[in-house]
């Protein structure tokens, strides 16, 4: 048997939490250098796991299989494709950053390194999940040491408010989509006589019109996907902020402390898209055809309204915060083109958007460690003290706007495609305004470049206060390893396309295949 | 049905009940011998005696899979009575541990022999499968049961609690009586699976079937703290000393359920009966009105009763499911909430041991003066709350899964709902243990040995069922298959 990559990958961060619970309350350091050992190894493996993905051969890959209940038809089931595997290097890459630029916590570190790594568990156990059952298992692992993190280390202003929110719309998402879930499985179970939460089976039970009956609602019959994609959609999209469920996501990212936001708008929003399409898109697709036309305007409204919003903030993380709604906007618009470059597009922004707000949060968090404010118009002349968190917020936020040379210009350039073309005549199905709504949310990105150039400029160049010229110093080396790596990442990808596209393809179209080809 | 003329070797599926037997006057014995300064071992002797049993049960009574009806059709020897048993004295030797230290109890030889006198009585609930063993059974938990609730005849919150459980109980009790003197007069039966013959052949006109059903529904009802018969739980929780409302949440909870599921699914069938819509809409209400008034609680102890009560709700939906799944899924549940609410007390144990107090706000700052006792607690109350990887979330689902199962959509959605509002307030309980600071100068608290002991079991238990559920699962399905 193959060393089993992903398993190790997912479970690294749990065991690690664990021992970290085991050392003794005072020593810090040790505790330190023991997480960054813990989230090292997370991204070395699945850098190993990425590069040595056989894009040519596609498909899942490092699969393991194992009975976990299997009375139930549950097994501990992993493996990655195409769209999951740029997700685990992402995680590997932010919580690798995340322990870094966590280096200065001095209240309970042992405590917050064990709950940060717990969340790690949850979301690359989401990432690599192939049973549904395991899927929902991590997927709530991943929301509950949320709660605590905002609590204990957030913002004292906000942070008790803020967390509560953001655990509450996530856990109500998640357990609406379970019921889903379940509903689908018995479904499946009753028409095929094979009761699994496999999802390749689920899936090869559908394709084989296993869900094809209707159910009664309220006296009148409907189509079982029609009914039951919207409720296992929107629960997971909730994680992935979608309009109009999307106001835990700013509230929970200003009270986060720098890393949780990080991971929180970097990586778990991803969680919520990613979710969304692998339980609802691919395994409802006749409901996914049914209702996106509409969840396409839901999109259009999160991508300019988030923007928009975005552009009124004053306080840095409120601005990355609603940057981020409006980024995510972009992935659930990319689903709901079902064509090849939206998909192809939402897939690299889902690892673009979380490269690049980790960054922005990252920065934004040391520029506050050190002025002790984040208000905009408050700050100036960073770029003397801080030159590193000056590159590295300018590199983001190039990205952000899409421009050539950077990870997000190779993400909404294809999304921005596919919607002009879904709303074309012979696309997959006709939705005329699917082109204009597309030209108006470019538009977001002009705002995007806007809000962004504005706070580059007033925060990084201008004149420095009196006050800030004489207290702010320079960042640490661990912030500018952090810095550096996640600006690696995302000019690589940028400059490489090549590095990530293919794989990428390779995914969606095994995604897009359910829809009869691309 | 399968009765089954005597023979000597019965008698081991009673071995388990027979070392509790010979439990108690040693403990009476060794409580006049042992001088003060030693008493404290009592505690010690009954959980080996409870943990004794256990060992015994699993060697020499194992259930054969033959689901005879023994000693002239009283008992039914069966995997899911065994499974209860097991659970019970588990419960029985964690509660002697957790009350070593107790002011009041630990020391007391009479405390622990009528404990241990309790789970006799549940034990024979989980086994009985006769109308008048069965009441015997009732009655000899519930009377130990109240005077425990009254044992610290000094407090005046524990004389009330033990008297408020005892009026109520006996209320309760009386009117289950009466059903079962109905349920005898119409059928002529007092073996519950021969009633469940006549009733199928339709000797019980339906409206007294179900009129039946709601008599002993009543008592069942009080033991499980079902709404509308929970009006004691509060008052009782709060008021009785801490390890005997653990006992109490857990193990009389459980007993209460195992002979709902027998009288319910076997003595009352469903199919004869009809008594599904009430006992459906009574899950739903339960769990509604435990969540929603645990909402307010200002004291851990009520805020645990509030949520048992919202507990016994969840795991009716397996036993309304009317499936062989649903019914597993309910035993895994109560499995996993033994497990769970055990941990939870003992938290609360040795924090007012401590502190004295059980007020929420003076949690504050736990996981300063206690980082260990406030991840056990994390680990705990998250499990109630449902989040994996701990048993309270796989259990949520299996009976979420029942539910969906046989349809009943609506009440998974009441069931999701409220366990939103329900990890709200053990959220808010944790967020006063890890969020607020402690007051200047509060003491570390210390653990005692047991204490660590028992709530490292526990703790590993839940963990355990959360992650590695399938040996619990099985057991759980071969349990409620063996009851038909």
């Amino acid at each position: 048997m193959n060393f089993p990559f992903l398993s190790v990958i997912a479970l690294t961060p749990i065991i690690m939490a664990v021992l970290l619970l085991a050392f003794p309350e005072d020593r810090k350091s040790e505790v330190r250098v023991a997480a960054l050992a813990g989230a090292a190894a997370c991204l070395g493996l699945s850098l190993w796991v990425y590069f040595t993905y056989d894009v040519s051969a596609g498909g899942y890959q490092f699969v393991e299989k194992f009975a976990w209940i299997p009375k139930l038809g549950i097994e501990y089931h992993v493996g990655v494709d195409g769209v999951s595997n740029p997700m685990v290097l992402l995680t590997g890459i932010v919580i690798f950053t995340g322990v870094l630029i966590s280096w200065g916590i001095d209240d309970r570190p042992r405590e917050f390194f064990a709950f940060l790594f717990i969340l790690a568990s949850g979301v690359f156990g989401v990432f690599v999940s192939l049973d549904l059952f395991q899927l929902f298992f991590f997927y709530e692992i991943a929301v509950f040491p949320m709660y605590l993190l905002i609590a204990i280390w957030g913002w004292k202003v906000t942070r008790e408010y803020a967390a509560m929110k953001l655990t509450l719309f996530l856990f109500i998402g998640s357990v609406f989509s379970l019921i889903g879930a379940l509903a689908m499985y018995f479904a499946i179970g009753k028409a095929t006589g094979v009761y699994t939460f496999d999802m390749l089976k689920i899936a090869e039970a559908q394709a084989a019109g296993a869900l094809n009956f209707n159910v009664s609602l309220f006296g009148s019959m409907i189509p079982f996907e029609r009914l039951w994609f919207p409720i296992v959609f929107f629960g997971f999209a909730v994680l992935g902020g979608i309009y109009p469920f999307h106001n835990w996501s700013p509230d929970g990212h200003v009270a986060a402390p720098t890393a949780v936001s990080m991971f929180h708008a970097g990586v778990l929003m991803k969680l919520g898209a990613f979710a969304a399409l692998r339980v609802g898109i691919m395994l409802m697709p006749e409901g996914a055809r049914f209702h996106l036309p509409w969840i396409y305007v839901l999109t259009f409204i999160n991508v300019v309204y988030g923007s928009f919003i975005a552009m009124r903030q004053t306080d840095l993380k409120y601005m990355i915060g609603y940057s981020s709604v409006s980024h995510m906007g972009l992935v659930s618009m990319g689903f709901a083109t079902l064509n090849y470059h939206g998909y192809l597009g939402a897939a690299m922004q889902m690892f673009a958007h979380g490269v690049m707000t980790a960054m922005l949060f990252a920065t934004v968090g040391m520029v506050y460690d050190r002025a002790h404010t984040r208000q905009r118009d408050e700050l100036g002349g960073m770029a003397k003290k801080m030159p590193w968190v000056m590159a590295g917020f300018t590199i983001a936020a190039l990205s952000s706007m899409g421009m050539p040379g950077f990870a997000g210009f190779m993400a909404e350039f294809p999304i921005f495609m596919g919607g002009w073309s879904a709303g074309q005549p012979g696309a997959n199905f006709v939705a005329p305004y699917y082109s204009w709504l597309t030209i108006i949310s470019a538009i977001a990105i002009v705002i995007t470049a806007a809000y962004l150039l504005i706070a580059v400029q007033r925060v990084f160049f201008g004149d420095i206060s009196e006050e800030h010229d004489h207290h702010v110093g320079d960042v640490t080396v661990l912030d500018k390893v952090a810095i550096t790596t996640l600006a690696t990442a995302m000019i690589a990808v940028g400059v490489f396309p090549f590095l990530m596209g293919p794989m990428v393809k390779s995914g969606i179209e095994a995604a897009l295949r359910v829809f009869g080809g691309s | 049905m399968n009765f089954v003329d005597f023979q000597a070797a019965h008698i081991l599926t009673l071995i388990p009940e027979i070392t509790l037997i010979l439990l108690i006057p040693l403990i009476m014995a060794l409580d006049v011998i042992w001088p003060e300064s030693r008493r404290r071992q009592l505690g010690l002797v009954t959980a080996i005696g409870f943990f004794a049993a256990i060992v015994l049960a699993l060697v020499f009574s194992v259930p054969n899979g033959e689901n005879a009806l023994l000693f002239g059709g009283t008992l039914r020897n069966d995997l899911a009575s065994f499974l209860f048993r097991v659970i019970f004295m588990f419960a029985g030797g964690i509660t002697a541990l957790l009350s070593l230290d107790v002011e009041g109890l630990g020391r007391k030889g009479e405390y622990y022999a009528i404990l241990v006198g309790c789970v006799i009585g549940m034990n024979f609930m989980a086994s009985a499968a006769d109308l008048i063993m069965l009441y015997l059974a009732i009655e000899t938990a519930s009377i130990g049961l109240y005077v425990l609730a009254g044992f610290l005849r000094d407090d005046d919150k524990s004389t009330e609690s033990g008297l408020k459980y005892f009026l109520f109980g006996a209320m309760t009790s009386t009117v289950m009586l009466y059903g079962f003197s109905l349920l005898f007069g119409y059928t002529g039966e007092t073996n519950l699976y021969a009633i469940a013959q006549s009733l199928k052949n339709g000797d019980v006109p339906t409206a007294t079937a179900i009129a039946i059903a709601l008599m002993i529904a009543v008592g069942v009802g009080f033991k499980v703290a079902l709404v509308p018969f929970h009006f004691w739980t509060p008052d009782v929780y709060e008021g009785a000393p801490t390890p005997v409302t653990a006992f109490l949440s857990v193990a009389s909870k459980s007993a209460g359920f195992a002979v709902l599921v027998r009288v319910f699914l076997i003595a009352l069938d469903p199919g004869a009966t009809q008594w599904s819509p009430l006992m459906t809409a009574m899950a739903a209400v339960t769990m509604t009105l435990g969540n929603f008034l645990a909402l307010p609680q200002r004291n851990i102890k009520r805020l645990l009763a509030y949520s048992s009560i919202a507990h016994a709700g969840y795991a009716m939906l397996g036993i309304v499911a009317l499936s062989k799944d649903g019914l597993a899924a309910t035993m895994f549940y109560l499995l996993a909430y033994v497990f769970t609410n055990l941990a939870a007390f003992t938290v609360v144990i040795l924090f007012s041991r401590v502190a004295g107090s059980d007020e929420i706000a003076d949690y504050a700052g736990l996981s300063r003066r206690s980082p260990g006792l406030a991840l056990a607690m994390l680990v705990a109350f998250l499990s109630l709350g449902g989040m994996p990887p701990l048993a309270g979330f796989i259990s949520k689902f299996f009976v979420f899964a029942a539910a969906v199962q046989s349809n009943l959509i609506w009440l998974a959605m009441v069931g999701i709902i409220n366990s939103i509002i329900g990890l709200y307030y053990y959220l808010i309980v944790l967020k006063v243990v890890y969020v607020k600071p402690a007051p200047e100068g509060a003491p570390l608290i210390e653990i005692p040995r047991p204490y660590v002991f028992a709530l490292g079991v526990l703790c590993f238990a839940i963990l355990f069922a959360g992650t590695a559920a399938t040996p619990w699962y099985n057991w759980a399905v071969d349990a409620a298959k063996s009851l038909f």
